[in-house]
Formats: structure tokens, sequence, C-alpha cells
């Protein structure tokens, strides 16, 4: 045998940058598996290492890895010590904040980023879906499975009633405008995933303050990627997919439906089987589809000596489940951000520029895929209407005319619509950052920014397409632009006095908004092009524009890097309100206690982060009531409002209804955080309670009778309140050379009451039925009134069959005891609102492999199922207009003849868990002669849900279910090429 | 840059210069009277009212609705919040029908008082109008007075005791007064009179227009209920009789076919209509007024073209047997105002809009039988997508002068029983084409149920059963009368609809009528 080799060994201690020993620190010899852990008091020792030199290295979580070089002999232990120093990258990351930067350890607000590596993977087309169950008290809501639809984004559920309650979003300092933009579902779906860099959002007033009138509901910061230093890097991606329908609606079969007529027929002797047909249609199956997606993006990123650029082009076609319906994106970005002057004078360039091409297909076709019966054939031979088979006054007999009671067939309703929309936007700004160089602690910063954006598209359906038979089909376009402007200048004072211990960062700006539409007006015409009369505009056109003007000014505070007081302030002017009430004040104070770096604690081993965060300032809102209601004005009506006087018909000149006392709505929040971290950021999160109470809410309330041209109006009346608690832990779980396992976890307590909606100020209250439903008219279901959650569900009390535990058709308890079941009986039941919203997000790495998922779930929140309510009855199924009809298979259990609309019955339990992401991927890192990185994935998104709910989908946002577009799941092959 | 903060809308304008031209005033008129017929001045989704369905928000549907569906003549087979209410007569204050009317009333008032205020002399005047325009004004005027004196009048009716407001009233958070009835009897009773003189003479103005006989027909009218709204005793035959006759004396005679009364051409050559509410399929469309009197009345299985709305038909409105069972025969060959479909006459499921004769005397179809707006002659292509109806709701109609006269009459106003009777039989003749249906004696009773045959779903019956005592009675039942199959009486109070609880609760100067 080989003789032995001569071995010795290596000994050493690990020490912190404090000089505390280390335990648990990895210790390795590099080309080798020679290797051993620090004991408790930071010792190691490596045995039977062949004589030789290596490179041996020390590795922490939370530390920069050391490396040093030693010699091995046979003769003595080597002796190598290591003192690590602390990875404070995570605590000095820069954290973007109104108008300026700061970071993670200094920020004094309640802020979370969300950075491109946590996204949600998969194919995604609107930028929210990003972080859909990152962040606590963020809960991110997709609008439906249609392509581009976007998402309902509330950060802790919103402080408004009937104003907006969506967040600003600034993109790379950008406020965006709230409005829409037509020929596009969604303006955000605009905007490229694969573009941005990270998500900010800014929860509490002591962080949005700054942004005053427009921060009530929170502000999001997305923040585009830039151009690196060095050599050009060229990225391309490619994810490819299919989404597929995850259920359908629970309807009866045609062998059901057949077997439920009979049965009716033997029980009334009639003879509705007659209008039976032979077929077996599903008719979910024939309107939905296996949807294929591609999305592929590339990308150039680099400097050119002091000019680092980022070009990128993306461009995404993507169907939708529901056949005919189609997206297609192209998106191109640009971004340049030159340096001059030393670096004193920073440049950034950012062009943003896209064009969406979409085909709408018509969503009416999702409700009469539902009722539509499935006994009858796609297609009649006999059918004028385009061939598909239609129900006829005279059932059969086309000559009778289509029974305009009826569904019109699912297919036909779809294959006969062809909505086409294009839209252009472009967006950027340009911002100069000028460090003045006789005094360097002074900058100054000006940022001009644009969004424009046209939209426009058409609606044609042909003359013998059964949705518009009476008119001879339709054909009608629209076209508008969106011109939003923003100019923006501050001065930023930043320096450090040593001497006492201080560092001041003040900033005082100027900013003006102005949001301007401009719209066409056409009318509308037949299929042959024959104007349908009463459709003619009066005017062609219309320009609705509001403008913001406000001033603002902060001082950050640093004593002795713990304590760290912040305060802003910033007044508003809004075109909104009358001059008397036009400028709202917002101001905001918040202090920070740096408890880690008292003396105290700075020495923990344990402890590696403790910040405590105070704060509490004035928000408003304005976003989301209409323009002009503070001025008295006159309009005239449109051409088929006209009134006949003689044989003349007369335009209606009408006064608008107003309220010239108009003002800000201010919502007032305390926030009371911790940031916390163990075994150096091992394991990190944050807590936050608050309490946000706003006032002069922008309610749509009634008015005294006769004192308007209304009688019900949006003005400033009540007061709500939301409180709760947040949470967010981020762990990782195992930190070797081949494995990492993360995790993260968050969850959201909100509670949610109006407290005042009186308009006399004496207290008694009112009651605004909101929530209009499906079926009958003018069916409301939620209400809004003080004393109970905003839009609690209103309806009447279910008694049920105390046998069979079936509820009884139409038995209401008779809640106030007058004998008598009215609209006194109602009452205020539970609420659409989740009370807990959680995420969990982890990634598991194995060498090359990354395995990840994300789960999230909602507590407490209460759905009114529409679908139900108005599919699930006899007298849907046997028609009383001489037709047969679907009935949601509910039916079975309740057996109900007429609807019963308010029954809580429908209001279901619609608490959720549900696998939002599942994803694999490969790294196979670098690649041919290692100048190529390459990296493929697969992913499932929308993989289970878990619920008690009886409809299609828990998540509906605002707690109606009816003719939900279906969140497809979707299977993503993606592949990543950089070099 | 203060002043880039003063937006103003591209295509609204400021009170001066929308009343700066003739037009314009004439353009105001049309939004008075536009504010009873239809739901909104931007199309038929949009309406003047919030918190209720913008469709259902016009003044016809509802007043109609709430007159109706309490009575023998209709019952509605939707299960909407609050319809049922009405026929089992147990609505409450929250009731959002009685709560979308009472806005609707009052918002016409507001809309009247802003012209009123914006047409007298003195602005007339200042805005350099004069001669056959400063004239038109000050018809304009009087006519806005008018429709503001019908819409208290409908308030003294159903609600009794509203809060009041006038053209002093200004715009912004005061709150009104409440006025009695009694005080509103008397105020309408001194406008009509006040303004009677500076009305177009009768039969002068344009069609659509109100006029002098329309105002002595509301007062008419309103004389003939005096004792429901000043109590016992406080009869007004007399004052009722006069006001009849003036306005059966002004020119006016009874349409020779009933029928075509209530057809989409009915505002051409009428004779017998003192006003009415227009409407137009394609100029003034929406979702309330004869649109809806004919969709709700017919389905789908009735073919609605046949009533000239190939795209409607809602299956909502139809009778109970006591309607048809007023006719000696409702096959319509003897009497022609008995215009039913079906022969189900008996109900045992509200819901069922096949249970009970559908009522099918609305129709929008021309008195040729062809459909307006219709494409090439076709009755299922039209131009104005098939709902919307053309035909006028007759408001006030010489017909319901007779059958005052006679009323009033027999109530001890001046005029003996043989007028009465005559009165009565020249309806009875216009119905049966002859003398054959022709009465020999009349008594009260005989007067209600021939305002049943003549005037049903015009909206009268439940002020007539008031008057007659017989609304909440349980002497005179009907089937599912009180929400039961044979028909129960009500509480007395529920002659008089409450003051709808958002009111009450906004408004401190009101107080609840009695029972709610």
């Amino acid at each position: 045998c080989a003789a032995f080799a001569q071995t010795g060994s290596i000994t050493g201690r690990v020490l912190d940058n404090n000089s505390q020993t280390l335990p648990g620190v990895t210790v390795g010899l590099s080309n080798s598996t020679l290797g051993a852990s620090t004991d408790v008091d930071g010792n190691y020792r490596i045995n039977n290492v062949p004589a030789g030199t290596y490179t041996i290295s020390a590795r922490f979580f939370g530390f920069v890895t050391q490396q040093k070089t030693v010699t091995v002999t046979a003769s003595a232990p080597a002796a190598v010590n290591f003192q690590l120093q602390a990875q404070t990258q995570a605590l000095n990351e820069v954290v973007v904040i109104g108008y300026g930067t700061t970071t993670r350890k200094e920020a004094t607000g309640a802020i979370t980023t969300v950075s491109s590596k946590d996204f949600q993977k998969g194919t995604t087309t609107s930028p929210a879906e990003l972080i859909q169950g990152k962040i606590a008290g963020v809960a991110v809501t997709t609008n439906s499975g249609q392509p581009g639809a976007g998402a309902t984004i509330r950060i802790r559920q919103g402080a408004s009633l009937n104003a907006s309650n969506d967040p600003l979003i600034v993109v790379d300092g950008l406020p965006l405008s709230p409005n829409g933009i037509s020929g596009v579902a969604n303006p955000l779906s605009l905007i490229n995933p694969d573009d941005i860099e990270t998500f900010t959002v800014l929860k509490d007033a002591a962080s949005t303050a700054i942004y005053g009138s427009r921060a009530s509901n929170g502000v999001i910061f997305i923040t585009t990627k830039k151009g690196a230093s060095g050599k050009p890097q060229v990225n391309f991606s490619s994810k490819n997919s299919i989404a597929t329908l995850r259920n359908k609606l629970d309807v009866l079969s045609a062998d059901e439906i057949r077997s439920y007529v009979k049965a009716y027929d033997a029980a009334h002797g009639t003879s509705k089987s007659s209008l039976l047909g032979s077929a077996n249609t599903d008719w979910q199956d024939q309107i939905y589809q296996n949807a294929l997606t591609s999305d592929n993006n590339l990308s150039i990123a680099g400097s050119t000596k002091k000019l680092p650029y980022r070009v990128s082009v993306g461009y995404l076609d993507q169907q939708g489940l529901l056949k005919t319906d189609r997206l297609q994106r192209t998106t191109t970005a640009i971004r340049l951000s030159p340096k001059f002057f030393h670096d004193d004078l920073k440049l950034d360039f950012n062009l943003n520029g896209s064009y969406g091409h979409s085909r709408f297909a018509n969503q009416g076709a999702i409700g009469a895929a539902a009722f539509f019966d499935p006994t009858q054939s796609v297609y009649s031979s006999t059918s004028p209407y385009n061939g598909y088979y239609e129900w006829y006054n005279t059932p059969g007999n086309a000559s009778s005319g289509l029974n305009p009671n009826a569904p019109r067939n699912p297919v036909g309703v779809l294959n006969d619509y062809h909505s086409v929309g294009d839209t252009y936007r472009s967006f950027g700004n340009f911002t100069a950052d000028y460090r003045f160089p006789f005094l360097k602690a002074l900058r100054a910063n000006v940022n001009l920014g644009y969004d424009l954006s046209k939209g426009g598209g058409s609606v044609f359906v042909p003359a013998n397409a059964a949705q518009a038979y009476t008119t001879l089909g339709t054909s009608s376009e629209y076209h508008q632009k969106n011109y939003n402007s923003v100019a923006e200048a501050y001065l930023n004072y930043t320096n450090t006095f040593k001497s006492i211990k201080s560092k001041i960062d003040a900033t005082a700006g100027y900013s003006f908004n102005d949001f301007r539409t401009s719209t066409r007006n056409f009318a509308t015409y037949n299929a042959a092009g024959t104007l349908i009369a009463g459709t003619t505009p009066l005017y062609n056109f219309d320009i609705p524009r509001y403008t913001i003007e406000s001033y603002y000014g902060r001082v950050i505070y640093t004593f002795d890097d713990k304590y760290i007081l912040q305060g802003s302030i910033r007044t508003d002017g809004s075109s909104k309100f009358s001059p008397e009430n036009r400028w709202g004040v917002f101001p905001a104070v918040a202090f920070t206690w740096r408890i880690i770096d008292e003396n105290f604690l700075k020495d923990s081993k344990a402890i590696s982060d403790l910040k405590l965060r105070l704060s509490y300032g004035l928000t408003g809102q304005q976003d989301g009531i209409p323009y002009y209601s503070y001025i008295p004005t006159y309009y005239l009506g449109v051409q088929s409002s006209q009134y006949q006087f003689g044989n003349n018909y007369y335009y209606m000149y009408t006064p608008s209804a107003y309220d010239a006392n108009l003002k800000w709505e201010n919502t007032k929040t305390t926030n009371v955080g911790f940031d916390f971290g163990f075994l150096n950021q091992r394991i990190s999160g944050t807590i936050d309670a608050y309490y946000k109470n706003t006032s002069n809410l922008l309610s749509t309330v009634y008015l005294a009778a006769g004192t308007n041209f209304t009688n019900r109006l949006t003005t400033n009346v009540g007061n709500m309140v939301n409180r709760g608690i947040e949470f967010n832990l981020n762990a990782v779980a195992v930190k070797t050379k081949d494995i990492n396992w993360s995790l993260n976890y968050n969850i959201a307590y909100n509670y949610n009451k109006v407290t005042n909606l009186s308009t006399t100020g004496n207290g008694t209250t009112t009651q605004n039925l909101v929530g209009s439903i499906s079926g009958g008219t003018g069916n409301t279901v939620q209400v809004q009134q003080a004393g109970y959650t905003a839009n609690a569900f209103y309806i009447y009390k279910q008694v049920y069959d105390s046998k069979t535990g079936k509820p009884l058709q139409g038995v209401y308890q008779d809640l106030n005891g007058d004998g008598v079941i009215n609209s006194s009986d109602l009452y205020q039941y539970k609420t659409p609102y989740a009370k807990f919203i959680m995420g969990f997000s982890t990634q598991f790495t194995y060498k090359k492999w990354t395995a990840s998922t994300v789960l999230r779930a909602h507590l407490g929140n209460y759905m009114y199922n529409n679908v139900q309510s108005n599919s699930a009855t006899e007298n849907t199924l046997i028609s009383s207009t001489g037709i047969i009809n679907n009935a949601n298979s509910n039916l079975l259990s309740t057996g109900f003849t007429n609807s019963q609309y308010l029954s809580d019955y429908y209001v279901q339990n619609a608490s959720f868990l549900r696998m939002d992401n599942a994803g694999l991927s490969y790294n196979f890192g670098n690649v041919y002669h290692k100048k190529v990185r390459l990296n493929v994935g697969a992913n499932v998104q929308n993989v289970f849900v878990i619920t008690k709910y009886k409809g299609l989908d828990p998540e509906v946002y605002g707690g109606i279910d009816n003719n939900f577009y279906p969140r497809p799941r979707t299977y993503t092959l993606s592949l990543n090429v950089g070099f | 840059c203060k002043k880039d903060l003063d937006r103003t809308p591209t295509n609204a304008t400021t009170a001066d210069q929308a009343y700066s031209t003739a037009t314009g005033y004439k353009q105001s008129l049309a939004k008075v009277y536009g504010a009873y017929a239809l739901t909104g001045s931007s199309g038929s989704a949009s309406s003047d009212l919030g918190g209720i369905d913008a469709g259902t928000s016009d003044f016809l549907r509802l007043f109609w609705s709430v007159q109706e569906w309490p009575t023998e003549e209709a019952v509605c087979a939707w299960n909407d919040a609050d319809v049922p209410d009405f026929h089992n007569l147990n609505w409450s204050s929250s009731n959002s029908l009685l709560k979308g009317l009472y806005f609707r009333s009052i918002y016409q008032i507001t809309v009247a008082n802003a012209f009123i205020r914006e047409s007298t002399d003195d602005k007339i005047a200042s805005r350099g109008f004069t001669g056959t325009d400063a004239t038109n004004i000050k018809y304009y005027r009087a006519e806005a007075r008018f429709l503001r004196a019908f819409q208290y009048w409908v308030l003294m009716d159903l609600f009794g005791n509203p809060p009041f407001v006038d053209e002093t009233t200004p715009i912004g958070k005061y709150l009104p007064v409440q006025i009695t009835r009694a005080k509103l009897f008397a105020y309408v009773e001194s406008e009509l009179k006040a303004i009677e003189g500076s009305m177009v003479p009768a039969r002068q103005n344009e069609y659509g227009r109100a006029d002098a006989a329309a105002v002595d027909a509301l007062l008419a009218r309103m004389y003939l209920n005096a004792e429901v709204y000043l109590g016992t005793g406080n009869g007004k035959y007399t004052e009722a009789i006069t006001y009849a006759n003036k306005v059966i004396s002004a020119g006016y005679s009874l349409q020779s076919n009933y029928a075509k009364l209530f057809l989409a051409d009915n505002n051409v050559s009428n004779t017998e209509t003192i006003l009415a509410i227009n409407y137009d399929g394609v100029s003034s469309q929406n979702y309330g007024g004869t649109t809806y009197i004919i969709n709700a009345a017919i389905n789908g299985a009735m073919t609605p073209s046949l009533y000239g709305v190939p795209n409607g038909g809602w299956g909502g409105n139809r009778s109970t047997s006591a309607l048809p069972n007023m006719f000696s025969d409702y096959s319509g060959k003897t009497d022609k105002r008995a215009m039913f479909y079906g022969s189900n006459l008996v109900i045992s499921n509200i819901n069922d809009f096949t249970q009970g004769l559908a009522v099918v005397k609305f129709k929008n179809l021309n008195s040729d039988g062809t459909t307006p707006y219709s494409v090439n002659g076709s009755a299922t292509n039209t131009t104005s997508g098939g709902v919307y109806a053309s035909t006028d709701f007759p408001l006030f109609r010489l017909a319901e002068m007779y059958l005052i006269r006679a009323e009033a009459t027999l109530r001890g106003g001046a005029g003996s029983t043989s007028s009465a009777l005559a009165d009565i039989n020249i309806l009875r003749t216009r119905a049966y084409g002859s003398a054959n249906g022709n009465l020999g004696s009349v008594s009260l009773t005989d007067v209600l149920n021939e305002r049943g045959r003549e005037l049903y779903w015009e909206g009268f019956r439940r002020t007539d059963l008031i008057r007659y005592g017989l609304f909440t009675s349980s002497s005179y039942l009907w089937p599912y009368k009180g929400g039961v199959q044979n028909g129960k009486g009500a509480e007395s109070y529920r002659t008089l609809y409450p003051i709808p609880n958002t009111d009450i609760i906004d408004n401190p100067n009101l107080v609840q009528n009695t029972g709610y």
C-alpha cells in the first residue's frame, strides 16, 4: 500500500468585528472536503490535513466570508484565526422614500421592499401580481382571469368609503395618474414586469405624508432596472405557458335537466319536456380554451465610459381562457444614467414605451354559458343567426323571432363579437440631480415627467348576430388620449456634524401634477353602417382635467446614529375644490430609536437588530371623486334624452348637483413598529400596529330632500377607522455550501368600522345601500352604516327547516318583531373583507436546483354568491317565458322555486388558502466556455385553493361573485440566457 | 401658477350663460318637464337620483307602481327588494321605491324652483328679452309653477306632509321645514289659481306643454279628493264640478277609438288628452314611463314584437282577477276598453307572471299597426333597439273630467243624478261603440267601477280606493290583498305612505307619518 501521507492539523478561533466569539462558523479548505465548525467558544480544529499549502475560508451567514492561506506541516498544528466582518448590507440597503433615499437601518416609516429575486414567478402580465402575498397588510387581488385585467391593490384595506382606495403608484419618481386608458383592461398592464427591479410599499403616514393628498391609501414605488457598470450584459428570457381552467361552475348536466323537467311535467301535468333537445353540450367547455402565452424579453445593460445604460424590449402574446380574448403587447424601456463633473451632476433619463393590441372577448358569454340549456346543440342548420342554435318566441320556429328573455347562444356571443383595442403609451422622466461644488451638502433635484397614452378601439357585431338582432348589428368606436405631466424640484441639504453627533437631512420642494384626458365621442351604427338613431353625440369631444399643486418640506435629524426624528409637511392645492377649500395641509412626525446601537444591546450575540419606530401623520384624499363638483353648472343632455314640445325635441339644459363646500378627506395614522433581527439577521422581521382615522370622508350619502339637484351626493360626511397589526418574518433556515433554504411569513389583521355617517351631526346615522347584484332590478346586498364595517352585507336572516336543514323559501326572521317581513328586517351580516391576510413564501436551493412556492390565505371574509342566488331556482330552469334554462346545481339543495336574492343563505364563508405558485428551476451557471449564463425553470400558478366557499373562486374583490372570469391554472416553462 | 387650479368643465356652463338666449330658456324648460318623463339627462342609464336603480328612477314608473301595485288592478311577479311589500300592504319607511318617488317628486320641484328663480320679470328684463321671447318665458314660468304644484299634489296625496321648498330656498345644506297636508292643499290651490290666468289658454299650447285646462283639471282632481286631504266634512265637490266643467267646455272631445289613446302615435290628432308625459323611442329614451308599463306587462312568450318592443318583455305586472271581473265581459268584444291577454285568472304564485291576465292596454305600436322606428317595416328590427316606447302617457284626459263631475255630483256637489248618469254613459257609449252598454242608473259604487274600467292602469286606483274607504278595509278584498290569497285588510294608516327614513334622519325638521 502507499506510504502514509504526512498529515497535520489546523486550529484557530473565529471572532466577530466586536471581538466576540462566533460559534457555528463553517471553516473549510478549498478544493477539499475537509472542514469543521466552531464550538461555543469559537474554536475549531481540522485534523488529517495532508501537508501542503491551502486556502482556508471561514463562512457564516450574515458575515463576509474570509479567506486565508495556510501551510500545513506534520510537525505542529497550524494556527489560523479569523475576525469576520458583519455583513451590514441588508441594513445598509438603500431604501427609496418620497423625494429621496435612506437606508434600511435609518428608515423611520413602515416600509417594505420586495426585489425582483423575491417576485412571484411564472407568467405575470400585470406588475401588481409580482408582490402578491409578499407584504404584510398589502392585499393584491387580481381582477379576473382576463389577460391584462390587472389587480386591485389595498394597503391596510383602504381609508376611504366612496373616494378612491387605490394606493399612489410612483415609477422611478413619476407619480402615475389614477385614470384608466381606453383600449386596455388596466393601465398598469402596460408596464413590463420584466423591467422592474423593486417594489417598495410605504404604509404609514410618516413615510407617505410627503405625498400629502394622494397618500392616504399608501404609496408604492416601482423602481425599474438600471444600467450596471462594465461590459454590456445581454439577458434574454422567454416564458411560454399554457393556462387551463382550474374549475367550472357547478351547473346541471343535460341529463339532469332532462330528468328534472320530466319530473316537473309529471308533477304539474305540463309538457315542458317538448322544449328539450337531445344534445349534451357543456357550454363552459365550449367557451373556454387552453390559452397559450409567450412572453419574451431582451435587455442589454452596461456602461460606456460614464454612461450607464439599459435598453430592453419585451413582447408578450397572451390568449385568454375565454375564447377570442387576446393581448399582444410590445414594450421597450431605455434608461440612461450619466454622471458629470466628478459625479456632482447626475442625470437620469427614463423612457418607457408600449403598444398593446387587445381583442376583448364578450364576457357576456360567461353568464350565457351558465344559463344556456345543455340539451341543445351549439349549431342549428335552420338558424338564420349565423347558424347558432337560439331560442325563438315559438321554440324551433325562427320566423317567430328571437325570444328576448332567453340567453343568447354563448358560442355565438363570443364569435359574433369583434372588439379590438389599440393602446400606445409612453411614460418617462428626466431627473437632474446637482450637488453644489461650493457646498457639497446641498443638492438640487429637478424631475420632469410625462405619461402620454392614446387608446382607441372598435366594436363590431354583424347584422345576423343574435346579440344585436333588433338593430341589425352594431358598429362603434372610441378614442381617448391622456396627457399627464409632472414637474418637481427640490433642494436637499444633508450634513453630518460630528462634534455634536448629529446629522441633518432637510428637503424642501415644489410639485405640479396635471391630468388631462381628451375623449372623442362617436355615434353608433349598425353593421351596414346606418346610424342608430339617438346616438349622435352632442359634443365631439370632452377634455376633463384636474391639477394638483404642492409644496413640501422634510427634516430628518439623527442624533448619535441612534435617535432619528423626522418631520414633514406638505400642502396641496387641488382644482377639484373651491379656492376657499382648495388647500390642504398634511403634516407628519416620526421618531426612530435604534435600540440595537445602545450599549446594553450592542454586544448581544442573539440580537442583531432592534429598532423602534413611532409615527403620526395626516394624509388626504381627493381621487375617485368628480372633477368639478364644487361648481354650479348647467349642462345639455344627450340626444336620446330630449323632451318633446309640439313636433320638436329639445335638449335638456340641466342644473348639476354641486357641493360648494367640498374639501379634502383626511386620514390620521398612528403607527408603532419594531424592526428586529436575530443571529446576525438570519432571522429578521418587523411588527407594526396602526390606527387610522379618516374624517370628512368623501361619502356618497343621501341629502335632505329639496336641498340640491339630486338626492345623493359625494360630500364630506363621516368617519371611518381602520386598525390592525402586521407581522413579517424572514428566516434563513439552512445555509450551507450546497443548501440554502429561506422562508418568509407575513400576517396582517385589520379591523374596519364606519364610526359616523351623519349628515346632520346629531348622531343619527344614515344607511347607504350599496353592492348591486345581478338578478331582478335594483337589488343591493351591502350597506354603509355607522357602527358596522364598510360594505357589510345587509340581508334577511334565512329560516331553515329544523328537520332537513334546508332553507325555507321566503321565510325570514322577523328581526324587529313587528309581525311583517319587510326592509326593516334586514340586518348587517359579516364583511367582504378578510380579517386576516397571510402570505408564505419559501425557496429551497440545493446546488443548482431551486424549488419555491408561495401560499396566500384570507380568513374571515364572506362572499355573496350571486351565481347561486340568480340561477338556482326552478323558475330559472323552467322559465315562464317558454324556454328551458340551465340552473346552478345548488337548486337541488334548496329546491327554491323563486329567487330569494336577499337571503343570507347566499352570503358564504370565502376564507381560503391558495397556493399561488410552485416552481422548480435549474441554474446551469456558466456554460459554453463559461461565457453564457443559463437558467431554466418550470412553474405552476394557481396550484390549488382550499375553501368552504361554494362558488367558482372565493377571491372576488368587493364580495359579490357573479359571472366571474375564472382565474386559470397556468403552467410555465422559462428560459433565461445571459452573456 | 395659481390660476392653473381653476379648472372648468369643457361641455358645461353657468346659469347666466344657459339662460342668456331664448333657446336656453326653452331647453331649461325641457328639463323641468323632462324631470318627470325621464330618469336623467345623459341617456337611459343615467339618473338624476342616486340610491335607486337608474331605470327605475323616473316619475311615472314609480308613481304608477305605488298607485297600482297595492290595488286589485296589478300585481308584480318580481321578487325584488321592496316590490312585494306593495301587494302585501306592509311597506316600511326604508322602502326603496317609495324613497325613489319621494325624491323624484321633490327633484322636479327643485328644478322647477331653479327655473322660476331664473325667469322673474327682473331677470327677463336684465337679460334683455322683450316681445315674443319675454312673453314665452313668462308662459314657461307659469308652467314651471304648474309642474311644481302637480308634484306637490303628488306628495300631498301619497306622503301627506312633505318638506317644503320654493324658489326662495337656496341650494346647499339648508334644511327645509315640513308642511302639513292641509297647508299644502291651500298652497297648491292658491298656486294653481294664481297661475290659471298666466297659462297659455286651453288647447292653444304646444303638444306636451301644460295649458290652462291642465291647471283646471288638477284643481278638479284635487277638489274631488278634498275630504281625504282635509278630513271628513271638508269636501269641495261643487268646486270639483266647476273646474271639471271648465275643462269639459274647453273644446276637448273623446277619441272615438279608446285603444288609440295608448298607442305610440297618440300624440297625433289627439282630441282627448289634456296633458301627456311625452316619450319617444329614439329621442326620449328611458326604462321607466310607458317603456316600463308596456314591457313589464308582457313577456317573451307573448311575442313582444306584437306590442312594438321586439327586444323587450320583462314579465312583471299583470292583473288580479278583480280587474277583468269589473267588466261584465272582459273579452273586449263588447266593452272595448277590456284589453287582456291569456286565460289564467287565478294566481297561486305571485312570482309566476303567467298567472293572472296580462294587460295589453298600452302598446308601442302606431294606430296603423306599424312599429315606430322600424327598419324597412320589419316588426323585429328597429333603430331604437326594440325596447324603448314612443307612447305618451295621458296624465290628464277628458274622460277623467266626466268621471269627476259624475262622482262629485253624486257626493253632493251641484248637479243632478241624471247628469251624473249622462257623464258615465258618454264613456260607456264610446267603450261599446253604441248605447248598448249604457247604464240606467248610477251609484257612487258604479262610478268607482267605471273609473276602474275607464282608467285602469293609468295610475289612479290607490287614490280612488282611499277616497271610497276601500283601500285598507277588509270589506273589499282582492286576491293577495295584504299578502294572503283570499285577501285581507290592512292598518288604516297605510292610506298614507311613510316619509322615507333617510329623510327623517337627514332632516330633523321632519316628523314621520302616524303608524310608521
